[in-house]
């Protein structure tokens, strides 16, 4: 793109085009309108003029006949700026006045409204004039023409151009110099802004856009990129350790899967040896492909889900139906499980992700009720409540709970603490609630149960 | 049970093919979308498996042809997808049941059995007898041995899905689904110990028990003398 090219697509550029053109339409329209107003006013003082000369002339004519008439014309007609006069007898011949050859057809037109005539004042003047005239036909036949020289209008019209085309020429001049400012100090933020974002997508996602602290409209676009730059920067972090998690989390499993494959065929070619190791790498790969379906959900879900799955759905109701399915495994367990659910409470959900995330909080509250001390009472408490436009759910246990550290931490990927390392799980299970509590736009938090963990889970009631 | 298996994957195919076989079944392959639709149309199938993702025609648009002709025979749609609404999808397009990729091969199979047998007039009996195990619908009552069992409401949905497929295996997701009417997966032993339960309530006392775990693959509630 060349230079001009580039400033003429310049918003700066475009918007001053359009206001130097509005503005020189709306200046033109008003001096012409001022003009077109004084011209007629102009005009009328003409026309009035005229009009009470000849009605004085006419008098003098009635009182003194043609000699006072033709006194007054002359005595008049070398008075200086004087208006024009001329009488004539019925034949056209002219007995004073100061106007020389005039047009016969325009002594014709007696009594019309005025006409613009051009004429010689002297004989021998050389320069045209305009004037405006009007003629009048005595009762004796004679005609009395008066006039006056509408040279000065001319001029005055001819300053009125002029002093529009100034003014246009001003307003450009002026409209050229702020759109020469404006744009500059824009393209300067622009440029800036883009400068900087190039950097930063060229791969230092670390930099900022500068904010200059004016509060500007450069200022509040920044601070959006700068919220967008922070988002993206906290996905693909949580994207990279999602990865270096798979490939530790999946690798690990896979490696062992292939092991023990390999050790099963190096060994003597024996049935149950081979069966039994089958039977491993069966259960392992579930295991496997249980992680990795988990993966995907949350994935899944946190991409957001359609709205086809949603619906209206009572969250006690689900809980009961948890318990229901729990209620066994927990008693074999030793553990007790308590409900409080007083009311149904009703949200648009998605009743599958929320009995599985309910389900997975059930899961590990047995599991780590039950790992509580001999004293402690073994018993995992499950309410709901509802708590303005929220829905409150809270399942608490009696075990060794999490400490305050890390409770943020477990809610992330594949994240198990050390305590938990031997048993069986992949680290997803939180995770997973954590996304639901967020597709339902709500929050999940862990506390101290004293002594326990609760995990409260808040969804808005829409 | 003469099966259709609509699925691109040669291998996939080819080893769902010769597993179907082995457990008794006569599995004809299609490769894609277009043939499979066809073939489907012919009819004489119990039961068809469609992959979702198909080259030609989407497996989803080969079923949704054959029901607005007509056709009910009984599609379980696999898919690799795993959406949070792709049950719902599937379901809706005019599928019966819906397996995720990847699955065991002992799911796949307990549910085409189930899916085969739902033509039978089974579903609408109000009395099912496995053995002297019987189950009333109408009444809710259960007598083994001309003895009545008492059962929770749970527990008897629960040995109603099981006679219902009587002497074939019912995976733990299919007990999830039919009883608790959730697709999730339980994280532990949830149902084993439901399943033990109702085992001690019914075959406890009596003589030859019923109700088997099938290793591997889930439950089957099987009449002795057959």
């Amino acid at each position: 793109m060349t230079p001009l090219g580039k400033v003429v697509r310049t918003t700066a550029f475009k918007l001053s085009a359009i206001y130097i053109a509005v503005f020189s339409a709306f200046s033109v329209f008003f001096v012409l309108y001022i003009a077109y107003s004084t011209n007629v006013l102009l005009n009328r003082q003409v026309h009035e003029t005229i009009a009470a000369e000849l009605l004085g002339l006419s008098q003098q004519y009635r009182i003194g006949g043609l000699p006072a008439v033709v006194s007054a014309i002359e005595q008049r007609a070398y008075q200086p700026g004087a208006s024009l006069y001329l009488i004539t007898d019925v034949s056209g011949r002219i007995l004073a006045g100061n106007v020389t050859e005039v047009s016969s057809e325009l002594l014709e037109r007696a009594g019309v409204d005025p006409v613009t005539v051009t004429y010689d004042r002297y004989a021998g003047d050389a320069a045209e004039r305009t004037a405006m005239v009007q003629v009048v036909r005595l009762p004796s036949g004679f005609r009395i023409l008066v006039g006056r020289d509408i040279g000065e209008r001319e001029q005055f019209r001819g300053i009125i151009g002029a002093a529009l085309a100034w003014a246009l020429a001003l307003m450009i001049g002026l409209a050229l110099l702020s759109w020469v400012f404006v744009s500059r100090r824009v393209l300067k933020r622009i440029d800036s802004l883009s400068a900087s974002s190039r950097r930063i997508m060229s791969g230092d996602l670390s930099g900022r856009l500068e904010i200059t602290g004016t509060g500007d409209e450069f200022d509040r676009l920044a601070d959006s990129l700068n919220a967008m730059l922070d988002r993206i920067e906290h996905l693909l972090y949580g994207l990279k350790d999602v990865s270096d998690n798979i490939a530790h989390d999946l690798k690990t499993p896979l490696s062992r899967l292939r092991n023990r494959v390999e050790t099963a065929l190096a060994g003597p070619a024996d049935t149950e040896r081979y069966r039994a190791a089958l039977e491993a790498t069966i259960e392992e790969s579930d295991a496997l492909i249980k992680t990795f379906n988990a993966l995907l959900m949350i994935a899944r879900i946190e991409a957001g889900s359609p709205d086809g799955a949603t619906s209206e759905v009572d969250m006690s109701a689900i809980v009961r139906d948890v318990v229901e399915l729990y209620e066994p495994a927990a008693e074999e367990a030793g553990v007790a499980l308590k409900v409080d659910t007083p009311e149904p409470v009703v949200l648009r959900g998605n009743r599958e992700l929320l009995g599985q995330a309910l389900a997975n909080l059930v899961d590990n509250a047995i599991k780590h009720g039950a790992a509580a001390g001999p004293t402690a009472p073994r018993e995992v408490a499950i309410a709901t409540a509802r708590d303005g436009v929220a829905l409150v759910l809270t399942v608490a246990d009696r075990g060794p709970g999490i400490p305050a550290a890390d409770r943020e931490r477990v809610l992330q990927r594949f994240v198990r603490l050390e305590e938990s390392r031997s048993e069986p799980g992949s680290g997803l299970g939180l995770s997973l609630v954590a996304a639901v509590a967020r597709l339902h736009d709500g929050t999940i938090a862990l506390g101290d149960a004293g002594p326990g963990l609760v995990v409260t889970m808040r969804l808005p009631i829409r | 049970m003469r099966i259709l298996l609509i699925e691109d994957d040669k291998e996939a195919a080819a080893y769902l093919a010769r597993a179907l076989r082995e457990a008794g079944h006569v599995p004809e392959l299609a490769a894609d979308g277009d043939t499979g639709a066809a073939m489907a149309a012919d009819g004489g199938y119990d039961v068809l498996v469609v992959d979702r993702m198909l080259p030609k025609r989407d497996g989803l648009a080969v079923i949704e042809g054959l029901r607005a002709g007509g056709d009910q025979t009984p599609a379980l749609i696999l898919s690799a997808l795993g959406q949070v609404d792709d049950r719902v999808v599937g379901l809706r397009a005019g599928g019966d049941d819906y397996l995720p990729k990847p699955y065991a091969f002992t799911e796949l199979l307990a549910r085409v059995e189930a899916l085969g047998r739902r033509r039978r007039p089974s579903a609408s009996d109000t009395v099912l007898t496995v053995g002297d195990l019987a189950l009333d619908r109408l009444a809710h009552t259960v007598t083994r041995a001309g003895q009545a069992v008492p059962l929770q409401p749970r527990e008897f949905r629960l040995l109603e899905c099981l006679m219902q497929h009587a002497g074939q295996v019912v995976t733990r997701t299919m007990l999830l689904e039919n009883v608790w009417e959730y697709h999730f997966d339980p994280q532990t032993n949830v149902i084993d110990v439901h399943i033990s339960r109702l085992r001690a309530k019914i075959d406890k006392g009596f003589g030859e028990p019923l109700l088997h775990t099938i290793r591997g693959a889930g439950y089957m509630i099987r009449d002795p003398a057959r």
